[in-house]
């Protein structure tokens, strides 16, 4: 393999790469003033990027095709399943955020910035076929977020969600590399291809032990339990577009990395692992959904419902087949579209000053003040959930049936169950937005770009959306055929 | 004769001694950093150990990534800490809890 045919693999990452740079040059001379453009450039190259990898997807490229860089660097159609994804959560972020930094007086030009270059480490996680790759993908995806979290320096929460996510997210990477260190030593070699045939006939001792340590460092970066502690804490405390992009773009990288480390690297032992994300799958459904009961804010419910979707999520790695990474990459773009609705309706909350309301309290009888996000919001509850006519049911409905048709019975009906529970929560918000007296809290007038994108992704989780469940389908089968390619 | 295993209890040692440093410390963020640093270390100790174990230099290149880019780590952590300690006037432990956990 050439140079010239790698350059051409990785073409959305030098465009985003090119981008940044040049973006920071004008970050440099324009200051503050620049914001504006700066924003609309870095979501136009986002939305350019997801174009360029597009046909990667629609033509289905797999294994060899795909590798640039000597097996360095995959862009195969699963990665470009998941940089979509990574891409348009990224660049709704970007989108959302000057109505709400401006405001504050707190918009600044690298926020755009910070977005390109952690959704460019997200796009290098998606495609690692190294540990090294993986590395780098995932340290510049998580050291752009760590400032992300930060960003509003003068607000004392915000600095303590940017520290608390640096001292955990650092732990985890420690953790992560410890593992990838042993997996070396014990197997010999750094590319997945390399563990995979080093693995082959069984796990040594020591290349157990990096398994479940690198395991467990992608486990803290989906928010899995037991590695879910941070989430509720940085979700609250981030700016509300940050969190919008914490429980998008990164949450679809890390899930997309840890099945290719799992399926790709160590998928001829599966039996091996399948015990630990079991584990995680049931416990995160489970803590999810009593964590999120008694909770009063709505960025901090939110980020103990993504706890226990990430549970649904990991059912599917669970069956360690192509139906179960098909499944996971629906419920994944369900996901997506379903948590950007969220905090897209949550950013539209504001009090007559233009404050952000984010109290539960203060949204009862909402839907008699701003019924439009009101109904958009209770569609979000329902979704998550898993209620029936709404889309989001679709998502569970495919991952447990992957599960029942790769023996998990037991795993699909507790699943079943634990999703019982967590609807509980979801609906009390729906109670509270319906039944209750209006607290009148919300007055304030929204941002005609929150109520463009409420509306269209309120509409892909409506009922609607099962018209594309066909084509979701067999382009997620793609992906994950692009997957399962080595075996 | 000292064997790859001798290199490998050095460097889990120190890898435990990092994470308990990040657990136990109730004091200061500085020292939280510190056990970061720890952690790196060992991991460096592993790739170098094995990469003259396997005469291999994927391990070697690999610890100049994990040098490189936890300086980058260091400086953006010990970054968010002063805008942290500007807000708060205190960086111990126990008091970042503004969010309950």
């Amino acid at each position: 393999m050439d140079l010239s045919t790698s350059l051409r693999l990785v073409a959305p990452e030098e465009l985003m790469s090119f981008v940044s740079l040049v973006l920071l040059l004008a970050c440099a001379w324009g200051g503050d003033r620049a914001s504006r453009v700066i924003s609309a450039a870095a979501a136009v190259t986002l939305l350019a990027c997801a174009a360029l990898v597009a046909p990667t997807l629609g033509s289905g490229v797999t294994g060899p095709d795909g590798a640039a860089f000597s097996g360095l660097f995959s862009a195969d159609a699963f990665a470009a399943f998941a940089k979509i994804l990574i891409y348009l959560g990224a660049a709704v972020a970007v989108v959302v955020a000057p109505a709400f930094f401006e405001r504050l007086h707190a918009m600044r030009p690298e926020y755009p910035l910070l977005i390109l270059l952690a959704a460019l480490g997200g796009s290098i996680m998606v495609s690692a076929s190294n540990l090294i790759t993986l590395y780098i993908g995932l340290e510049l995806n998580s050291l752009a977020s760590y400032v992300l979290a930060a960003f509003l320096r003068n607000d004392e929460r915000s600095a303590e969600a940017g520290l608390k996510y640096f001292v955990l997210g650092a732990l985890a990477s420690g953790i992560l590399l410890f593992g990838m260190s042993l997996t070396y030593g014990f197997a010999g070699s750094t590319s997945f291809a390399g563990i995979r045939a080093a693995v082959d006939s069984g796990l040594s001792a020591g290349a157990t032990f990096g398994a479940v340590f690198v395991l467990a460092g992608l486990a803290f970066k989906i928010a899995a339990v037991p590695f879910h502690m941070w989430t509720p804490d940085v979700y609250e405390g981030a700016p509300t577009p940050v969190t919008t992009f914490f429980a998008t773009a990164p949450k679809v990288a890390a899930m997309a990395l840890l099945m290719r480390v799992a399926l790709e690297a160590f998928g001829t032992q599966a039996a091996v692992w399948r015990e630990i994300v079991i584990f995680a799958a049931l416990a995160s459904i489970v803590w999810g959904a009593f964590g999120a009961i008694g909770q009063a804010n709505l960025k901090r419910l939110m980020a103990y419902s993504s706890i226990n979707n990430v549970g649904f999520i990991l059912i599917g790695l669970a069956c360690a087949t192509p139906q179960g990474a098909s499944a996971m990459l629906v419920y994944l773009a369900i996901y997506l579209v379903m948590v950007l609705a969220g905090f897209v309706g949550i950013l539209m909350l504001r009090d007559g000053e233009g404050e952000q309301v984010e109290a539960i309290a203060d949204i009862s009888g909402l839907s008699r003040t701003r019924p439009g996000i009101a109904a958009a919001l209770a569609m979000v509850m329902f979704s998550l959930a898993g209620i029936p006519p709404l889309f989001g049911f679709w998502g569970k409905f495919v991952v447990f049936q992957a599960a029942v048709q790769a023996g998990l019975v037991p795993l699909a009906a507790i699943g079943i169950a634990a999703s019982v529970i967590g609807a509980f929560y979801y609906i009390k918000i729906v109670k509270v937005m319906y039944f209750d007296e209006p607290a009148n809290r919300v007055t304030g007038r929204s941002d005609w770009v929150h109520s463009v994108l409420l509306t269209v992704t309120a509409v892909f989780i409506s009922p609607f959306g099962y018209l594309l469940t066909k084509w979701l389908g067999a382009l997620a089968d793609t992906a994950a055929a692009a997957l399962f390619h080595v075996v | 004769m000292i064997g790859i295993e001798h290199f490998v209890v050095v460097s889990s040692i120190l890898f435990v001694l990092g994470v308990l440093g990040i657990f136990l410390n109730r004091k200061n963020v500085i020292v939280i950093l510190m056990a970061i640093e720890l952690i790196l270390l060992a991991v460096n100790i592993n790739l170098v150990a094995f990469s003259a174990f396997l005469h291999d230099l994927t391990g070697q290149i690999f610890a100049m990534f994990v040098l490189t880019v936890a300086a980058g780590e260091a400086a953006i952590g010990l970054a968010i800490l002063v805008i942290y300690f500007r807000g708060r006037g205190t960086i111990a432990v126990d008091d970042i809890n503004r969010m309950k956990g």
